[in-house]
């Protein structure tokens, strides 16, 4: 983090003389306080998963009555229920997991396909003239998804799709698309319209034109919505809790939240499986991290 | 095409159209086919779910009940407090943070990956763990305050202030990474140039911030600001999973307290009507992000 070329700070160095360089002092204060602030933030944010962790791993799942910082005999025996659906709210567990699973990819593959036509209609193809057409999907944030859960449990019936993993797909993708296009939009100024309209000349229809160049150009912040749509998924649990009635399309998430339905349920394995259903967006977000930094850019590139 | 006069009429900004081509006709169905899908999805599960909202809410009646309801009154502020202290706090700190996250050191970009799995965690098992960190004086917060500093922390779900309080500290936690890495992408934006500009004129540290980065970053603090408070106002999983309303519904926000309308007390237009309340704020907080959304591409 140079500041400036050490030419130009010279005279001011003469000001100085017992402090010597101010520039190499105040970058040594900065490294020592980027320090301290590391630290809390390191606690700050795995405080939470030790906590899951302590719970998992206590024999009698009832650590948060004992108030110790350690479970005296740790165990992996909540972790060998959860995987052998030994307990009744974990039942069928795989199941179970299989349909979260398919829930979160359906709303990424969905949201990254209609997304990415939408943004290109609205943003490469003149369609959308002014601030208020040009945005319009983020009018949708302004109707929260939990605002419309009961609307919409009604309007579903009618679609025929009551107790159907596609209800809470279609949901899922209602709330992820908007933010998706918003971030497509703006990425998409760095692609040059020059390709585009060469492309035109050589005679390439719109379709060729979205196909060979727009979405290759595009990748980084594709993979950015898609992991925002999977991640968005995988946190709802209102519209899988209210759409979703029969055992047979239940969900991780709703398992879960059930343990709070029983006054002495063994909550070792209710932190055993909500470690397990963490797992893998927390694997898929850190592999495509290098990816996603990318699409980030709500502002879209300045200069 | 954008109302929004650029500053260099002649040299386009990058995605910035050429002025004066408008678009032919069979472009036109071209474009109407590639946003037929999200028009699809808008109209049925945006318009329609909303426009039966409202009808099964058109009853004036149902918002004197509202407002002659003690709970209602309560949850408005509650959901006041929820949002107004848990975006604020949570995107100033964000802003401040991106600061150590842009710098380049390894541990610096190890530590990035770990406050960033914050985000990654699923909202259940991330909450629930906070309502068992919490619970009474045996949580493991309650538990670390003993052993470390001989202090018997209070039983956090039995006070309404203190159970919303928690609850806008999970949701901080839950969410901050993900504003910080926006505000770093953000700050990663802004030329070198202009740093060493201002470092000659002796702006570093405190006033760097303050004077330089902070006001290009205006326009992005200003959308990302609506944007979270659309979302928060909406957020159910944190109360419904953190304190659990507790004590006694009183720490319930909007999103909450609908639902419990709705199913507990069997009265879904009352549920509906609870939520649909707060669109006369909504809707102008939406209008004005997408003005804003629109000029964040002229900036500069």
């Amino acid at each position: 983090m140079s500041l400036a070329s050490p030419r130009l700070l010279r005279p001011s160095e003469a000001v100085w003389p017992l402090l010597g360089r101010p520039h190499r002092l105040r970058r040594r204060l900065g490294t020592g306080l980027a320090l301290v602030v590391g630290v809390v933030m390191l606690i700050w944010s795995l405080l939470p998963t030790y906590n899951m962790l302590l719970i998992a791993l206590d024999a009698e799942g009832d650590t948060e009555y004992s108030g110790t910082l350690w479970p005296a005999e740790p165990t992996l025996d909540s972790f060998r229920v959860v995987m052998a659906g030994d307990y009744w709210y974990l039942e069928h567990f795989w199941h179970k997991f299989a349909n979260s699973l398919f829930i979160a990819l359906a709303t990424m593959v969905l949201t990254v396909a209609i997304g990415s036509l939408a943004s290109f209609a609205l943003g490469r193809m003149r369609l959308a003239r002014g601030w208020l057409l040009g945005n319009f999907p983020v009018v949708t944030y302004a109707v929260p998804a939990s605002f419309l859960v009961i609307p919409f449990y009604r309007v579903v019936r009618e679609y025929g799709l009551s107790d159907s993993l596609w209800s809470v797909i279609a949901a899922d993708v209602t709330f992820a698309a908007p933010y998706a296009i918003l971030i497509l939009h703006q990425y998409a100024r760095l692609v040059p319209f020059e390709l585009d309209e060469a492309a035109q000349i050589d005679g390439a229809s719109p379709f060729v034109v979205y196909r060979s160049i727009y979405l290759p150009l595009m990748a980084p912040a594709l993979v950015a919505v898609g992991t925002f749509a999977l991640l968005f998924a995988w946190n709802e649990y209102l519209y899988q809790y209210m759409l979703l009635t029969s055992d047979r399309n239940m969900t991780v998430a709703v398992a879960i939240a059930q343990f709070f339905d029983a006054d002495e349920a063994p909550w070792n394995h209710m932190m055993a499986a909500a470690i397990v259903y963490a797992l893998p967006p927390v694997a898929i977000f850190l592999a495509l991290r290098r990816w996603t930094a990318a699409g980030f850019s709500l502002d879209g590139p300045r200069v | 095409m954008s109302s929004v006069p650029s500053a260099h009429p002649l040299s386009l900004n990058p995605g910035e159209y050429p002025p004066g081509r408008r678009l032919q006709r069979s472009e036109l169905a071209w474009a109407l086919a590639f946003l037929a899908p999200y028009l699809v999805v808008f109209a049925a599960f945006v318009v329609y779910p909303v426009g039966h909202g409202l009808w099964i809410a058109r009853d004036p009646a149902l918002y004197a009940e509202l407002f002659a309801d003690q709970r209602y009154l309560r949850t408005v502020v509650n959901t006041v407090l929820f949002v107004g202290l848990g975006v604020n706090l949570m995107m100033f700190a964000a802003v401040l943070l991106s600061g150590l996250f842009v710098r380049r050191e390894w541990w610096v970009r190890a530590l990035l990956a770990v406050y960033l799995t914050c985000w990654a965690l699923p909202a259940v098992p991330a909450f629930v763990s906070f309502h068992w960190m919490l619970i009474g004086e045996q949580g493991l917060v309650n538990g670390l305050l003993r052993e470390l500093f001989g202090v018997e922390g209070p039983i956090w779900f039995n006070d309404r202030w203190l159970a919303l309080g928690c609850n806008i500290i999970a949701y901080v936690w839950k969410w901050m990474p993900f504003w910080t890495v926006v505000f770093v992408a953000g700050r990663m934006a802004i030329p070198q140039e202009i740093y060493e500009a201002a470092a000659v004129d002796g702006a570093t540290g405190a006033r760097r911030f303050l004077h330089v980065v902070f006001p290009i970053l205006a326009n992005l603090y200003l959308v990302c600001t609506l944007l979270a408070t659309l979302w928060t106002v909406g957020d159910f999983n944190t109360t419904y999973l953190v304190s659990i309303g507790a004590p006694a519904r009183s720490s319930e926000v909007l999103a909450t307290l609908g639902f419990h309308y709705a199913f507990d007390a069997a009265q879904p237009a009352l549920g509906i009507a609870a939520t649909m309340s707060a669109l006369p704020i909504l809707v102008p907080v939406a209008l004005v992000l997408m003005r804003r959304l629109q000029a964040g591409g002229v900036q500069l």
